[in-house]
């Protein structure tokens, strides 16, 4: 066991992709301030003493506290606090949990339906085949924020007001992963169809192996790499989509907000001054979507040069 | 178009009861069914999607729920504005993120051509409304050089009202614009410089270089004509996305296009508006597709000759 | 003075882990009025060496020592020279016309864009001169073709427009870089004379860049051999493949298939894997060996298949015919050959027999029992058992994220589910070391082999079902001639001792002469012959039989 261990260590230090990963100072900051976003956002109660959502500890005597090193700053509250006196930087981790949430749940969904769909419309062909990809064609014409602002629209129809709050995480995450199951259809099935093709995928079936091994052991592992960028990528772009739903008004309610909702309230105060209650979380939104993005293009030219 | 048109009407009917979110809670029953029979409610389903068609084909989608007026005279109220600033914007993303694309996948090792590609790739981890507000922060609140919402002073020409002929119109065009335009721009940049490294791989532009063919020509003749042809499908649903962010833009900047009209009327479930703005959206796709495909005609002459035998 | 002197010249790669030297110190000269050959296995440099005279070796390559100097100019003394000489003194040939030519573009705007770019002429008169090229590299209806698109010409004649444009400054020297690799024997004939043709013509001195002694022994005065970037030897064609003086050069020159005799083994020399002699087949002990009957194994009756272009329109306008009525019977133990040029149906009748295809009309026995009609799955298994087929390219018929433990093993667990793990393993073993793999390799990944190992691999996947019909599709045609000349050596030795029936497909036919006892000979989907071996090469019977055996390359041509 040790052996295999050992040896499997050994394939992914010798590996292409782990030394042109040490080779890359974007790829290893961008992969850090990730880990460090992501343990702070799922363990904010370890990283600060405050919860925003618990009423008893807020106090409206704090309200629209400046930014630490600023002259009326204080020093408990280092990135100042909003308008009902929460404490900035945990509002800010407390959201982005909820925006990373989102954002995963988003892509998984659509990594699932989308590979799914597009890894058995490429192996099959056909009739199945030109039905899936016609929609997904039809779909991508559909711009993402309108897809998911239109399923949020008609979700908003269909449930209740008062349910909707409750479930509006959930119809985010459809939405989102909604609109993006496209892209990952897309860029499954003209993988499957390239390693279809393949020699060793004709011996498989020479040799008697069924059509759903096939797909899923062989073919499957041989599509992952293109998929892996188009999610890393894709979670950027769920993780942005859920701010702007947020932001529009139309995704998570104001009792549990995303980084979007924290930008949208803030922005009321834009004007009068308080800029930091919009500017950081803005800023932490960007770093976070730039660092994933960052990361994405680094996997795009490692792993695959050849996308569209 | 008529799935769309289908959905959209799906939507009018089977979404929530229309009546409800018309009116409130204190009306009566009777008051009820008395709209509901104005609304032609209570046809049955196929009369009512017949209707709905012809209707939407004369450009009528019935009556708000929120703001009751015809939806026909709200759309054609915001149109002008929502076509103006998606134009602008689709110029600016077009002509920058084509020469800016060209220019990196020439010039791939300039430390300019590291600074494009950095910026945009911050320009794709840049929400719209992020960019919006930091521009509205920038200009308008610290510099107070340009301003921070509506289309400033438009000149009605017959039924189309234009900002572009005063300077506050324009003016107050340049901050939208600029916002919505980045986020596309930064994709064809990236999407321009990929297809201009792969095809100065190709062997037929080693071919070219073999002959003595001069760089510029390569680069310029050769190459470019070759990676525009996806380019041109690019930027027909570029226009498209542009639509579907004018929402967000339009939002921040308060633009009274059509974006904002919709996001107040999904907000207020306003199913009328909600319908009519996605058959507009249909159109202007099926549109667009029509355009690209003529497009593809002229610059490809692998679709022009198809037709022809291959002899040899 | 010599016309072009290669000096030295050194060329070498920094890879990310190491430096690969593509070429070490070369000295070549040329003549003007003669075509040196340049001929190496993969890996040789031999295009490399080709790409520095024109200054265009790709990334991350870099000529790292020597000169070359072309009628009296440093080509790499000066960076700015080598384009006052890239098509107006130098031009070069690539090996795929298919993607040598800007589709977009027509051909005479490519041809008049490059004579423009050289020559002081106006457009009238590049025209005149483009379309008087046309014609004189065999282009008929010049006049009308100068306004076509590339993909309005089929690969050969794509390939005299590539050479038209590469001549079209009137250059003294030619690169040819393997320019009939990507053609069938025909065209490739009529292209080599076209190149021998022009040679004389305006006495160019031409490089001719081939991994084909046939080639070679044809077209070539002079021949430069080359392995892993050193130039092994130089001297007359004749010098060069009848009294070779290095081993390396005796080794590949015993590889060739001879095309004018049958010989029982090749003669190998040098050896990719170590142990010698004949090969130990462990599988024996487990083999369930049939005895051979004497009867068809398998038998193509009426067998036609067509492919629809599009989809929606099921009309014959739109639909290719690629096997149009085949009928021939294979006998046990017998090692058929299917022959034919690209486009000939081979490839799709070994599909259907193997049964990845389903024939449009005809059928297809298998010991007696029609296998094409087969529905139910348990059936099926019983003959996917008993047929495997080996491929083509041994880069795509290995699943590289699976061990090659795992890639031997599976054809054996789904066959014998009830199989125990240290039986499997020592299954696993002995199917490797009988096609001549350590037992080491089970736990290595595909990327770590060689081509022909990789082909070794294949062919232990294949033999673990214990079949009866092995199908193998152009085996060789992806590997270099020494490492050909093993693995044909292999299949022999297995097919003798396991009572194997062989259906060989290939398009090469001194591999075939060398393979086959009977050869069936496929022309656009239709069967012309089939024969004993040794007649058909003596005493071919259809036109086109006889065409095929005038046209291909041979290395005895020397003798003449």
């Amino acid at each position: 066991m040790d052996n295999r261990n050992l040896t499997l260590l050994n394939r992914i230090k010798d590996s292409d992709i782990y030394l042109s990963f040490i080779k890359s100072p974007t790829a290893i900051i961008s992969t850090l301030i990730l880990i460090i976003i992501f343990f702070c956002s799922f363990f904010v109660e370890l990283v600060t003493p405050y919860n925003p959502f618990d009423p008893s500890s807020l106090s409206l005597m704090d309200a629209f506290t400046p930014p630490s090193w600023t002259e009326e700053g204080l020093a408990k509250f280092i990135l100042g606090t909003d308008g009902q006196g929460r404490d900035m930087l945990a509002t800010i981790l407390y959201g982005s949990r909820i925006s990373l949430i989102v954002g995963f749940s988003a892509v998984l969904f659509a990594l699932v339906l989308g590979v799914g769909l597009g890894l058995s419309a490429g192996y099959f062909g056909g009739k199945y085949e030109m039905f899936v990809m016609r929609i997904t064609d039809v779909q991508l014409t559909v711009p993402s924020i309108l897809m998911a602002l239109l399923v949020d629209g008609i979700a908003r129809g269909i449930i209740s007001r008062e349910l909707h709050d409750e479930m509006a995480i959930y119809v985010l995450i459809f939405a989102i992963g909604i609109s993006e199951w496209p892209q990952f259809a897309r860029v499954s099935r003209a993988a499957t169809l390239v390693e279809k093709n393949k020699d060793y995928v004709s011996a498989s079936t020479i040799i008697g192996v069924s059509n759903i091994i096939i797909m899923f052991k062989h073919i499957l592992p041989n599509i992952m790499r293109p998929v892996l960028v188009i999610g890393t990528i894709g979670l950027a772009l769920a993780i942005i989509a859920e701010a702007t739903l947020s932001f529009l008004g139309v995704g998570v309610p104001p009792t549990t907000p995303s980084l979007g909702t924290l930008i949208r309230l803030g922005n009321d105060f834009l004007f009068s001054g308080e800029w930091w209650i919009t500017f950081f979380p803005a800023i932490f939104l960007v770093i976070l979507a730039f660092s994933i993005n960052l990361l994405g293009d680094w996997m795009r030219d490692t792993l695959n040069p050849k996308l569209n | 178009m008529l799935v769309v048109a289908f959905v959209s009407f799906s939507l009018f009917n089977f979404v929530g009861d229309p009546i409800n979110n018309m009116v409130g809670e204190e009306t009566s029953d009777e008051e009820r069914a008395e709209l509901r029979e104005t609304l032609g409610l209570t046809d049955p389903i196929y009369i009512q999607f017949s209707r709905f068609i012809v209707n939407a084909s004369k450009g009528e989608f019935g009556i708000s729920y929120q703001l009751r007026r015809p939806v026909s005279e709200l759309i054609s109220e915001r149109l002008p504005a929502t076509i103006e600033l998606v134009l602008v914007s689709a110029l600016i993303a077009l002509v920058f993120g084509t020469l800016l694309g060209v220019y990196t996948g020439i010039n791939r090792k300039s430390f300019l051509s590291d600074a494009i590609l950095a910026i945009s790739l911050l320009g794709v981890s840049l929400p719209t409304f992020v960019i919006g507000i930091l521009f509205i922060y920038l200009f308008a609140v610290i510099l107070g050089i340009l301003p921070s919402f509506g289309r400033g002073e438009v000149v009605n020409i017959g039924y189309w009202s234009t900002g572009f002929l005063t300077i506050t119109g324009l003016k107050a065009i340049i901050l939208p614009s600029v916002t919505l335009s980045l986020f596309q721009m930064t994709y064809i940049i990236r999407l321009v410089r990929a297809e201009m490294m792969e095809i100065l791989q190709t062997d037929y532009i080693k071919f070219a270089r073999a002959r003595g063919i001069s760089e510029k020509s390569i680069h310029y003749k050769h190459a470019l004509k070759n990676g525009l042809i996806p380019v041109i499908t690019i930027a027909g649903i570029n226009i498209g996305t542009l639509i579907a962010f004018s929402i967000i833009t339009e939002t921040v900047f308060q633009w009274p296009g059509m974006g904002f009209l919709f996001i107040q009327a999904v907000q207020f479930v306003d199913i009328p508006i909600m319908s009519a703005y996605l058959v507009f959206i249909a159109f202007v796709f099926v549109m667009i597709n029509f355009i690209v495909d003529i497009l593809y005609y002229f610059i490809d002459p692998r679709i022009r000759v198809k037709a022809e035998t291959v002899s040899g | 003075m010599t016309f072009l002197k290669i000096d030295n010249l050194s060329v070498n790669y920094e890879m990310r882990r190491e430096t690969v030297y593509a070429a070490k110190k070369i000295n070549i000269n040329v003549e003007k009025g003669e075509i040196l050959g340049l001929v190496g296995e993969s890996g040789s440099g031999k295009s490399t060496v080709g790409n520095a005279i024109i200054n265009l070796i790709d990334e991350p390559g870099k000529v790292s020592g020597g000169s070359i100097i072309l009628d009296g100019t440093d080509i790499y003394e000066n960076p700015e020279n080598i384009f006052k000489l890239r098509g107006k003194k130098i031009g070069l040939i690539f090996q795929d016309p298919q993607t040598s030519l800007n589709p977009i573009l027509t051909i005479g705007e490519q041809l008049i864009e490059t004579i423009q770019t050289h020559l002081k002429l106006n457009a009238e008169e590049s025209k005149n001169k483009a379309i008087n090229l046309l014609k004189e590299v065999g282009i008929k209806d010049a006049e009308t073709r100068f306004n076509n698109y590339p993909h309005q010409f089929s690969g050969g004649m794509r390939q005299r427009v590539v050479i038209s444009l590469a001549l079209c400054c009137e250059p003294e020297l030619l690169i040819a870089d393997e320019p009939t690799t990507a053609l069938d024997v025909s065209i490739q004939s009529q292209i080599l004379d076209l190149i021998k043709r022009l040679t004389k013509e305006r006495n160019l001195a031409v490089i001719l860049i081939t991994h084909d002694m046939g080639v070679i022994s044809e077209t070539t005065s002079r021949v430069a051999v080359m392995k892993n970037g050193d130039l092994v030897e130089i001297g007359t064609t004749k010098e060069i493949l009848t009294q070779p003086k290095e081993i390396y050069t005796r080794a590949l020159i015993s590889s060739v298939p001879p095309t004018n005799k049958k010989i029982n083994r090749f003669k190998i020399i040098e050896k990719e894997n170590k142990n010698e002699g004949q090969t130990n087949i462990k599988i024996l002990n487990r083999w369930t060996k049939k005895e051979i009957i004497e009867q068809d194994l398998v038998k193509v009756k009426n067998l036609s298949k067509t492919f629809d272009d599009n989809f929606f329109t099921e009309s014959s306008k739109n639909s290719v015919m690629a096997v149009d009525d085949v009928s021939f019977a294979i006998k046990e133990g017998e090692s058929f050959g299917l022959v034919g040029e690209s486009g000939s149906g081979k490839s799709t009748i070994a599909k259907m027999i193997v049964n990845l295809y389903s024939p449009s009309a005809g059928d297809i026995d298998f010991d007696n029992v029609c296998i094409t009609k087969i529905k139910n799955n348990k059936e099926m298994m019983k003959f996917r058992k008993q047929i495997q087929m080996i491929f083509q390219d041994p880069y795509s018929s290995l699943n590289g994220r699976l061990k090659v433990k795992d890639i031997v093993s599976e054809p054996i667990k789904l066959h014998n589910p009830s199989i125990s793990s240290k039986d499997l393993d020592n299954y696993i073993y002995d199917l490797l070391e009988s096609v001549e793999l350590t037992q080491k390799s089970a736990e290595r990944y595909p990327h770590e082999f060689s081509g022909g190992q990789r082909q070794r691999i294949s062919i232990a996947r294949a033999l673990a079902t214990q079949p009866r019909l092995l199908v193998c599709d152009e085996p060789t045609s992806a590997l270099d001639v020494s490492i050909q000349a093993q693995i044909l050596n292999l299949l022999k030795d297995l097919q003798e001792q396991l009572n194997l029936t062989i259906l060989f497909i290939s398009h090469d036919l001194p591999v075939v002469r060398q393979m086959c006892d009977r050869i069936a000979v496929l022309k656009n989907g239709k069967l012309c012959e089939i024969s004993k071996t040794e007649l058909l090469f003596e005493k071919p019977s259809h036109d086109y039989t006889k065409e095929l055996l005038k046209l291909m390359p041979k290395i005895e041509s020397i003798y003449n």
